[in-house]
């Protein structure tokens, strides 16, 4: 396994040096700024205003957007690489907390991804939330959402990378669990926030390891210190060493939030959330942050924690196969979309596992368009139809035009169709398992290209075509949440061309453009990775095959009416379905578990509860009240109140002898004046 | 001028006036009393002011402020006298003891 890693600027046709970046970019931190404003303003002041807040969260994200776009630009045309960190805590031992923004290529992607799609979404929401209970709450939670995305984006060491981390959890929860009425959602909320944590811990575990090996939080110590090889990270642990094992752990985190298999079971439950909210977790703003992890860590896998990446490559292409087989039983529109976000998850993982950084970020780059778009357009259905079942469904192309091509665009970028562009990047990958010899996960890739324009197919077929089902009439949405759709539309098409191997024709290469390539390779850690000089046509033309046929078997399949609409619907391919139906029993697992768990652990704690915590409490109550009688009895009884009583008396008494002076009579105090004088006179003429 | 039989003068009225003030029953009489002791003390200004030659006159002048104030207290005095005999058909200050404690 070599080291993939280069200096670009060993090419000579890579353009300028990387330079440091300008008064942009050290402004670069209102972007993470804004969105606590707006989510802090909405709370106090949404209310009161005309749209009930959602003009801050939108004003607030077009912000984001604009100035995520000119970072972007900036960093496209001058190579930036830009770090800033402020110390705002010492944790003694030489060792600080540390605040600060990363411009580079990476992050700088990341802002015009998250910028972009979060204004589609948080304009498609307007429209999409009318009417919805907590309108306003939800609009200061998708703030909350986004920037605490881009806190984790711009994070330049792991801790504040933590603080992101736990903060999109937070949101998460709180907007999956919006109709938190019901029980479900409320529940899947919790699902959503627990895998998380479980997940968190090897994050935080593996965050300490790797940073107490190279004595930093930062990212750009941890990684020099991988390039160097340091000691503290080949400090050994049993058969293995710190880089490794810290690794691992940090990718057990990403596992989590990326919904990597067996921990993905939290995703598709997400979906219990507005769609608007499962758009922005699926494209931008939560699943990607995995990724975004192990992309920024890139370095330490790729030169030190070698090893780490075995277990990750089978991760990753468990979870897109398997998971991409599970969205094929779905009935519900947005759990095939969850599903195959998973599956797509996997394919990230696994590029970025085999070494293909830009493979795997470029996939993340493409597939939040097109993710996006599906999410937002199934999200205008079901808004038509009041129902997210396809079995209440079909037939829509109809009634919903500008639902039904959009979505169509987006299936097809999703199952990887020339010339879109999950075709580019799907090939990338493709390309990249290739380069680095790994055949076997190379078959189970272009395999699960096959599963997933199958279940696309398979969910455009029930949705649209065929006759409807549902209740009432259902109706285009208003502009306001298609234009977005078409916007999405457009990325997903063009989105693929910022990075083309070009075509060997003859022996010129025709329409080579890597600029993608270029922008990721633009970090503080000169990097870059393979990239296939011309598009490889064995791999294209396999996974275009397996796009091909999922999409020719799907539409055999699902396209006609059987016997009857409710046949077709309910179609399933014999001896798959009880097993994905079910789940692969993950959820019963977990389920078990944590039964398991609870069962003695709760009959543990419940006696620990009875004989000791009470106890103590008890007695200390006790104790308390007899010292509180004691107390009262002779101290208070007897000591304060008798002091103050005897006080009182003796004011008394002696107000009752002096009031006797007073007697009213004038003539008598005369008559004391003339004995003081008297007595004055007297008393001069004797002393003095 | 001998200053010691003046001043022996003073003091009779003095003492004459303290006596009154404390034996007279009646508040007429015990605002007489008052001027007597007013009167005696203007007489001591007068003669002591004589006997050290003050070029400012100043006993008399204070006399003179002694005077008027007198007047002044005497017309209220009387006033309130007169109130409290209409109110209470009564003049005898052993009747007033309302402030006994």
């Amino acid at each position: 396994m070599h080291s993939l890693l280069f200096a670009l600027t060993a090419e000579a046709d890579h353009g300028p040096e990387i330079t440091a970046g300008g008064p942009l970019q050290e402004w670069a931190w209102l972007i993470l700024v804004a969105p606590f404003v707006a989510w802090l303003a909405i709370i106090f002041w949404g209310k009161a205003m005309k749209y009930q807040g959602a003009e801050i969260a939108v004003a607030m994200m077009s912000f984001v957007f604009g100035y995520g776009l000119l970072l972007w630009i900036d960093t496209i045309r001058n190579k930036v690489v830009f770090e800033h960190s402020v110390v705002i805590g010492d944790l003694g031992g030489g060792w600080v907390f540390e605040w600060g923004w990363i411009v580079d290529g990476l992050s700088s992607m990341m802002y015009f991804v998250v910028g972009t799609v979060g204004l589609l979404v948080f304009v498609y929401a307007v429209s999409y939330m009318k009417g919805e209970i907590r309108y306003t709450f939800f609009f200061s939670s998708l703030s909350l959402f986004a920037g605490a995305m881009l806190v984790l984006v711009a994070a330049p060491n792991l801790a504040q990378l933590i603080v992101g981390w736990e903060l999109v959890g937070v949101a998460s929860y709180l907007l999956i669990a919006h109709y938190w009425e019901k029980k479900e959602n409320s529940s899947a909320g919790m699902k959503a926030f627990f895998t998380n944590k479980v997940a968190d811990v090897g994050l935080i575990i593996g965050a300490i390891m790797v940073s107490v090996g190279v004595g930093s939080f930062r990212f750009s110590e941890i990684l020099h210190g991988a390039e160097e090889h340091a000691e503290g990270l080949l400090a050994p642990i049993g058969n293995s060493n710190v880089a490794v094992v810290g690794a691992l752990l940090l990718f057990f985190g990403a596992m989590g939030k990326s919904a990597q298999f067996p921990l993905h079971i939290w995703l598709p439950d997400a979906m219990a959330g507005p769609t608007p909210v499962s758009a922005l977790m699926h494209a931008a703003t939560m699943v990607t942050a995995g990724i975004y992890l192990m992309a920024r860590m890139f370095p330490l896998y790729q030169t030190i924690a070698t090893e780490a990446r075995t277990v990750m490559l089978w991760v990753g292409v468990l979870t897109l196969f398997l998971t991409g087989l599970l969205a094929l039983v779905q009935t519900d529109l947005k759990k095939v979309l969850a599903y195959s976000t998973t599956s797509q998850l996997g394919y990230m993982m696994t590029a970025v596992a085999a070494g293909g950084y830009t493979a795997g970020v470029f996939h993340l780059f493409t597939h939040a368009f097109f993710k996006a778009l599906l999410f937002l357009a199934a999200g205008s259905v079901i808004h038509g139809v009041h129902s997210n079942e396809m079995t209440d469904m079909g037939g829509l192309r109809k009634y919903m035009p500008r639902s039904y091509g959009t979505f169509l665009v987006g299936s097809l970028a999703l199952a990887g169709i020339f010339p879109l562009a999950g075709f580019w990047s799907k090939d990338e990958i493709l390309g990249t398992l290739g380069h680095e010899g790994y055949t076997f996960f190379l078959w189970v890739a272009i395999a699960g290209a096959f599963v997933t324009a199958f279940y696309m197919t398979r969910a455009v077929a029930l949705t649209f075509f065929g006759e409807y089902k549902g209740h009432g009439h259902p109706h285009e949405s208003d502009n306001m949440m298609t234009v977005p759709l078409m916007i999405l539309a457009g990325f997903s098409i063009l989105a693929g061309l910022t990075n083309m191997p070009g075509f060997l024709i003859g022996d010129r290469v025709v329409g080579r453009y890597t600029g993608f390539t270029e922008w990721l390779g633009t970090r503080a850690l000169v990097m870059g990775d393979h990239h296939p000089d011309n598009l490889e046509w064995s791999l294209a033309i396999y996974g275009t095959i397996a796009g091909v046929a999922g999409i020719a078997i799907g539409w055999m399949l699902f396209s006609k009416d059987r016997d009857t609409q409710e046949a077709r619907d309910t179609f399933s391919i014999p001896g798959l379905y009880p097993l994905l139906s079910a789940k692969y029993y993950l959820d019963d697992v977990a389920l078990g578990m944590v039964g398991f768990i609870k069962g003695p652990l709760a009959n543990a704690v419940e006696w620990i509860n009875t004989w000791v915590i009470d106890r103590v409490v008890n007695t200390v109550g006790f104790g308390t009240k007899a010292l509180g009688a004691v107390v009262y009895n002779s101290l208070d009884q007897k000591g304060i109140d008798l002091a103050i009583n005897a006080t009182a008396a003796g004011s008394g008494a002696v107000g009752g002898m002096l009031r006797k002076l007073q007697t009213g009579k004038i003539q008598q105090y005369a008559g004391a004046l003339v004995a003081g004088a008297v007595a004055l006179v007297i008393g001069f003429s004797i002393f003095n | 001028m001998p200053i010691v039989p003046v001043l022996i003068l003073a003091a009779f009225l003095f003492s004459m006036g303290i006596y009154g003030l404390l034996a007279r029953r009646n508040a007429v009489m015990v605002l007489l009393a008052v001027e007597l002791m007013l009167n005696a003390v203007n007489i001591n200004f007068v003669a002591f002011e004589a006997m050290l030659l003050d070029s400012m006159a100043s006993g008399q002048i204070f006399s003179i402020f002694i005077i008027t104030v007198a007047a002044a207290e005497v017309g209220i005095g009387l006033a309130i006298v007169l109130l409290i005999f209409r109110n209470r058909h009564s003049a005898n200050l052993d009747d007033f003891a309302t402030m006994k404690g």
